[in-house]
Parts: structure tokens; sequence; C-alpha cells
């Protein structure tokens, strides 16, 4: 195994969870290419190959749209998540990228204290290696349930 | 304490007022279960595109029944529910499949695709021992058989013989506006549900509220695309239970020319970095951006420029509703309009820029009359009375709801 990549890879994944659980939102764009896709679908629409996205985004431009309406435009009552990622599979595509699966779960955290398991899944992640600075070029979130609970404001 | 349970009785004022224990009682709840669900509605099952083969079967539920749909052996659409006639087990528990005949896991009892007892294990014992007696009638429990109607590719299903025809259930005009959009064959694109925690009167007002709109949800005004602002009207059908708004658009080359000028009336605002999100084609060549439309008592159609979904709203307790979301093109789309789509199933569903606010919304309502069963909701705004009208300030087709929902459920 390629410690080293490996390390690598649960890096950036730990520095990304931690811009969203610390409320960096501001912060996530950057964890693309300019041209990363990102997307948050079901298993169960994973599995059928149904293309329907819950959130879909196909540059940081529309990432960071996504925060501005988060940030400016659409209501929520305040809450927080707090992801636990894990099982990092990292497989190498060639010198510069690299493919990765992992398994996640979020608890999210409202203000009146009410602590659930809003969701576990998996990413599907492809990472431009980029000397120092790994980034995705694509991630696909797929959420084990398709329900969701009330709304899903923060990205997972 | 009081040991006297309340009588619930409507406000004097009628539909303009709607009392906050109709959220609330769990008398109210089973009453509907009979009266709206199992009484004379239609209740929406799904896309016929859903079951494309002789022989598929989804389950869902009619109100908190059960059902089971299938497309029979001959290709007849047949829903019946999902309870065994022998000990009540359901007789299927996959989301959906293809099967031949259906059977129960429980004791093996088999059902054809109609939902008709074809074959009860060891009827006549083994050896000459055990088994049924002669005289017994193992169907005489069978699996209650709803009537089903598919309208432009969508599937009803009704438990009820009194429940009219779909078309003079919804009423002409609403009728008209389901052909507008369902009038090529479809394709599915995928599903999801949304967990609301509210009564499921307070997510169908919510969306027969055409006053909420440009209030609740600011993604367009912040981003001061202002296409919401644009003539549009409301559409009260059927006994008032349905109802069809709707939001014209000025006619524009179709390009990204409305975004521009949506970008250069931001000074000082805040602008979309990618507004190609929301290029849309007038597919239908009305001009109409947005039509939402509903069906009493759980079903909704949406177009929201190139995204269009159905969703389903499912009863699930007092507190609780499951929105069971559908989105879908067209079978003759091409991968341009396809992405289009996908784009623009951004602002629905449980993380819809237009949509999300919804989910707490109705909880908001939920939570905040929670001590206050007997106090009522005003609904007076466009007027106390049910109609259709060119302005969408206006609570008419929350009235019609109330209207119709009154009427079934005799309060």
């Amino acid at each position: 195994m390629d410690i080293e990549l490996q390390l690598t890879v649960e890096n950036l994944l730990a520095r990304y969870v931690h811009a969203l659980d610390d409320d960096r939102l501001e912060d996530w764009p950057g964890f693309f290419v300019e041209q990363g896709r990102y997307r948050i679908t079901t298993a169960e629409n994973h599995e059928r190959k149904l293309p329907l996205p819950i959130i879909y985004a196909d540059s940081r431009a529309m990432l960071r749209d996504r925060v501005s309406a988060l940030r400016h435009a659409n209501i929520y009552e305040a809450q927080r998540y707090r992801h636990a990622v894990s099982s990092t599979l990292v497989e190498r595509i060639d010198a510069q990228t690299v493919s990765a699966i992992s398994n996640f779960q979020v608890v999210r955290i409202m203000h009146t204290g009410e602590s659930l398991v809003f969701a576990s899944g998996r990413y599907l992640d492809r990472v431009r290696l980029n000397g120092k600075e790994p980034q995705f070029e694509e991630k696909v979130v797929v959420l084990d349930s398709r329900s969701v609970d009330t709304l899903l404001a923060i990205p997972l | 304490m009081s040991a006297v349970p309340e009588v619930r009785v409507w406000p004097a004022e009628g539909i303009t007022r709607v009392p906050y224990w109709v959220y609330q009682d769990e008398s109210v709840y089973r009453r509907e279960q009979e009266r709206i669900y199992r009484g004379a509605t239609w209740n929406f099952l799904g896309l016929e595109a859903e079951l494309p083969e002789p022989g598929d079967y989804k389950t869902t539920f009619v109100g908190e029944m059960p059902v089971v749909v299938t497309r029979d052996l001959s290709g007849i659409l047949r829903c019946f529910e999902n309870r065994c006639a022998h000990r009540g087990a359901l007789l299927c528990l996959k989301t959906r499949g293809k099967a031949k005949e259906i059977a129960c896991v429980y004791h093996n009892w088999t059902y054809d695709l109609a939902g008709n007892l074809t074959g009860v294990a060891f009827r006549r014992g083994v050896k000459g021992q055990g088994g049924m007696p002669d005289d017994a009638r193992p169907e005489s429990e069978a699996p209650r058989k709803l009537r089903v109607e598919s309208f432009s590719g969508l599937m009803f299903a009704t438990a009820s013989d009194a429940t009219p025809a779909f078309e003079q259930y919804v009423g002409a005009e609403v009728a008209a506006r389901i052909r507008r959009v369902m009038k090529e064959p479809v394709r599915l694109l995928g599903g999801y549900t949304q967990v609301l925690p509210s009564n499921w009167k307070l997510y169908f007002e919510n969306v027969k509220d055409t006053y909420h709109a440009s209030l609740l949800h600011l993604f367009f005004s912040t981003f001061r695309l202002n296409r919401l602002e644009q003539k549009g009207g409301v559409i009260v059908g059927g006994d008032g239970g349905s109802h069809v708004s709707f939001t014209m658009m000025r006619t524009d080359a179709g390009g990204d020319e409305y975004e521009r000028a949506g970008m250069r009336s931001v000074a000082g605002g805040y602008r979309l970095e990618a507004p190609q999100m929301l290029d849309s084609v007038d597919e239908h060549g009305d001009g109409m951006t947005l039509q939402i439309l509903t069906v009493f008592p759980g079903f909704v159609l949406q177009q929201i420029m190139n995204s269009l979904a159905v969703r389903q709203v499912l009863p699930k307790g007092v507190h609780g509703t499951e929105l069971v979301w559908t989105a879908f093109g067209y079978a003759g789309d091409d991968e341009r309009m396809t992405e289009r789509r996908l784009k623009q199933a951004n602002l629905i569903g449980p993380a819809g820029y237009i949509s999300l606010e919804d989910g707490a919304a109705t909880g908001f309502v939920q939570r905040g009359v929670a001590g206050a069963s007997a106090r009522a909701s005003v609904v007076e705004m466009g007027g106390r009375s049910v109609g259709s009208n060119e302005s969408r300030v206006t609570e008419t087709s929350v009235r019609g709801l109330w209207q119709q929902y009154r009427k079934h459920m005799a309060l």
C-alpha cells in the first residue's frame, strides 16, 4: 500500500469535513478544481442508474452560488453537522489522479439540542493530486437512504 | 383533569378559519383515513412509466393503507391492499419488482396480479390430516381491490364506488393543465423522499398557498431573478380541492438575455455566478415558466422551468408526512435537455433553492400551535370565497382545500 497516498487522501477528506462542520462554507468550493463536479444522490437512484441529484454542481462557481444562497437567500433553522469519515479505500488512476471510496455518517445538531443521525453513505471521490494541494475533480455523495429529514441545507 | 372528550366544532366563519385541532387530533386523523383516503377520492399511486411491462409491481400507500400496484399479465393496471386474506401479513415486501404471482411469505397463500386469492397451502391437508373444512371460504377476508384510473400516464386509485371519473373529479380546466405537462411519454429521472415534521394538511395547504411563494422563498428575489414577478393566476377545480397556479414569463430569445438583464439590475446586491442553471426552453410553447397543480388529497404535479416532477403526499401519523418526489423528463429528450433538467433539479426537493423552506415552514406551524388547539388560522387573503383568480396574492386555493375537506369529513 502507498501510505503517503493514503494519508494524502485521508487528510483532504479530514480538512473537507472540518470546514463543513466548522461552518466555513466559504472554504468549501476551494476543495474542488475549477470545473469540479459535486453531486448528492441516493443509493436507490445510483443503483437504478437514474440520474436525479439532490444537489448538483459542475463548477466551483455553482458551489459558490450554493453557499451564497445558504447565506443570503434560503431560510432554515440554525443547525450544525458532525461528520465521521472512515474506511477510505484509495486506488491510483494515473500519476495525477486517484479514486477513493469512503464511508461517512453525519449527525445533525439542531439549535434546540436535538441530535439525529441525519445521513449515512459513501463518498465516491476522484482526486487530482496537484502536488501539495490535492482537490476533488468529482465528489459523488451516495446516501444510503432515499429519505431526508425535513431539509438538506448544509452540504454533505 | 377533564375526562370528557372535547367536541370539535368548526368555527362559525367557515372556510376562512382553520381550527388548529384539525392538525392535532388523533380522532380527526382516524376519520380522515376512513372518509378521505378510503372514501370517494382519487389517490396518487405513481407514474405508469414505473410499471412499463406486464408483471411489474410497486408497493405504496393509500393514506395509511399499504397497497400493491401491478401491471397484470394482460397489461391492465391493478391496485389492491397489501394484506394477506389469511392473517393480514404484507403480501409484497419490496418497493418494486417483477412477478407472475404473489405469495405471502408467512403461510404461502398465493395471489394473481389482480389480487385474487389463487392458492391456500395445504388446503386439503397432508395425507388426509389437517387442512381446511370443506365449506371454508378463505377468500372472505381477501385484500380490498381498488379501482384504478390512469390519466395521462398518472396512476390513481379509489376505494369507493361513488368516486366520479377522474376528469370530472378534478374539473376540465385542471385536467387540461395535467395534459399540458404529461404531453408525451415520460422518462423517469429518479426520486427521493422528504420526511416532513408536520401533519399532511399543512404541506398540502403550503403547496396550494400562492401567497407565500415570493415571501418565504427568497432565492429568486435575492438574486434579482424576477421572472416570478410576471403574469400568472390561480385556477380552482373540482370541489375546490384541486388547483393550478401558474406564472408566465416574458417571451425572450431563450438564451441568457434574461440572466444578463437580471445581473445588470443587481447593483449592490447578490448575483449568481452560474445563472446558466436557469437557462430554460419553452417546451410547451405557451410561455409558462411555472405551473404547480394539486389534486385532493395528496397529489402534486410540478413544472418549474424545465424541472418536471410529481409529489405524493403520504400521511404518517398526526404529526408526520412523507413527501415522495419522482422527477421525470420526456422519452424524446436529448442529452442537453436531460442535463438542463438535472441542473434545475437544484431548485426542488429537500435541498431545493425554492423548496427547501417548505420542509421546515410546515413544521413551524405544527410546533407553533401546540398549545392552541381551540384557536384557528386566518385565511382571508384574496377574499372569503373559492374561485379562480388572476392574482396570486390570494388564499383561494387554500380555502378550496378546506371546502372539499369539510365535505368529505362532514365537519
